[in-house]
């Protein structure tokens, strides 16, 4: 028999991945299950397991798992678009915010040639000080080009959910 | 030291050869882009994601990483996925209100159409 110790059999899977001892303070194990060597193994080729482990050394604990999952998304993301990434993601929901508000306005202009009044009723999201913020703050402007026909739909998730679990 | 050096190669504290994959994108003047991106994704892992691309596509690749990686240093827990998280809710949104709009235009038709129809009658 080896003098080595036996890897144990509750190993995370990063523990796994990385051939090594998971030891009950692992930082990974609470997030990678044994069961997902997929998720960690995405994670770790695009940040690395040691960038990781610091990012969560970052954060509060009850905050780690929402964390995980947000790395585990890049990642994903990452690897199916390596050059774009969620950039791209970000520039077509962009360009649809832009089409959805052109179309707001429209159709409230035809509401308002149908009714006759004037409706000073403003929603407050068109007024939303925060998407207007939003809108002129991510500087990578050049995203606006893309002509949407790079379909990105694998990416999204579905507007009726969140983005996690 | 070659003044020359790369903000990669400053940044590691290494002799910046000709055929440096990091050269062209981080040029010295701009040392924090290449510091987010060690800072999250290290140095290896990009140099391996920039060799598996073609050259044309590299520079693209690396504003995207330098973006994200800004996004991951502002907002540790979200990233940039905490702005596709706010988009994809302004865009629920503003479809729900689309969809209202466009229910009041179509009952707004109704009525106009009821009061032709009766001025005739």
């Amino acid at each position: 028999m080896r003098g080595h110790e036996p890897r144990s059999s509750s190993s995370c899977a990063a523990c796994k991945l990385l051939k090594r001892r998971c030891t009950p303070t692992c930082i990974f194990a609470p997030y990678f299950r044994s069961s997902d060597l997929i998720t960690f193994a995405k994670v770790h080729k695009v940040f690395g397991a040691s960038n990781v482990s610091k990012l969560l050394g970052e954060v509060p604990e009850e905050q780690r798992q929402e964390t995980v999952n947000s790395l585990a998304y890049e990642a994903e993301v990452r690897l199916k678009d390596p050059v774009y990434g969620c950039i791209g993601a970000i520039a077509s929901l962009q360009k649809k915010m832009l089409e959805l508000q052109h179309d707001l306005a429209v159709a409230r202009t035809r509401l308002l040639a149908h009714s006759g009044v004037n409706n000073n009723q403003v929603s407050p999201l068109d007024d939303s000080p925060e998407l207007a913020a939003f809108l002129d703050l991510v500087p990578y402007s050049d995203l606006m080009l893309l002509d949407g026909s790079t379909s990105l739909d694998a990416y999204l998730y579905d507007l009726g959910q969140p983005p996690f679990v | 030291m070659n003044p020359k050096r790369c903000a990669a190669c400053k940044y590691l504290r290494r002799r910046c050869p000709k055929d440096c994959i990091f050269s062209p994108y981080f040029p010295p003047n701009d040392p924090a882009k290449f510091a987010w991106i060690h800072r999250i994704y290290g140095a290896g892992n990009v140099s391996k994601m920039l060799q598996q691309l073609p050259d044309q596509t590299r520079a693209e690749a690396v504003e995207s990483l330098c973006f994200e990686a800004k996004c991951r240093v502002d907002d540790p827990v979200y990233g940039c996925v905490g702005i596709i998280h706010f988009l994809q809710t302004q865009i629920q949104q503003t479809q729900n209100q689309l969809a209202k709009t466009q229910a009041e235009i179509a009952l707004a038709q109704t009525k106009l159409s009821q009061t032709h129809n009766s001025d005739f009658m």
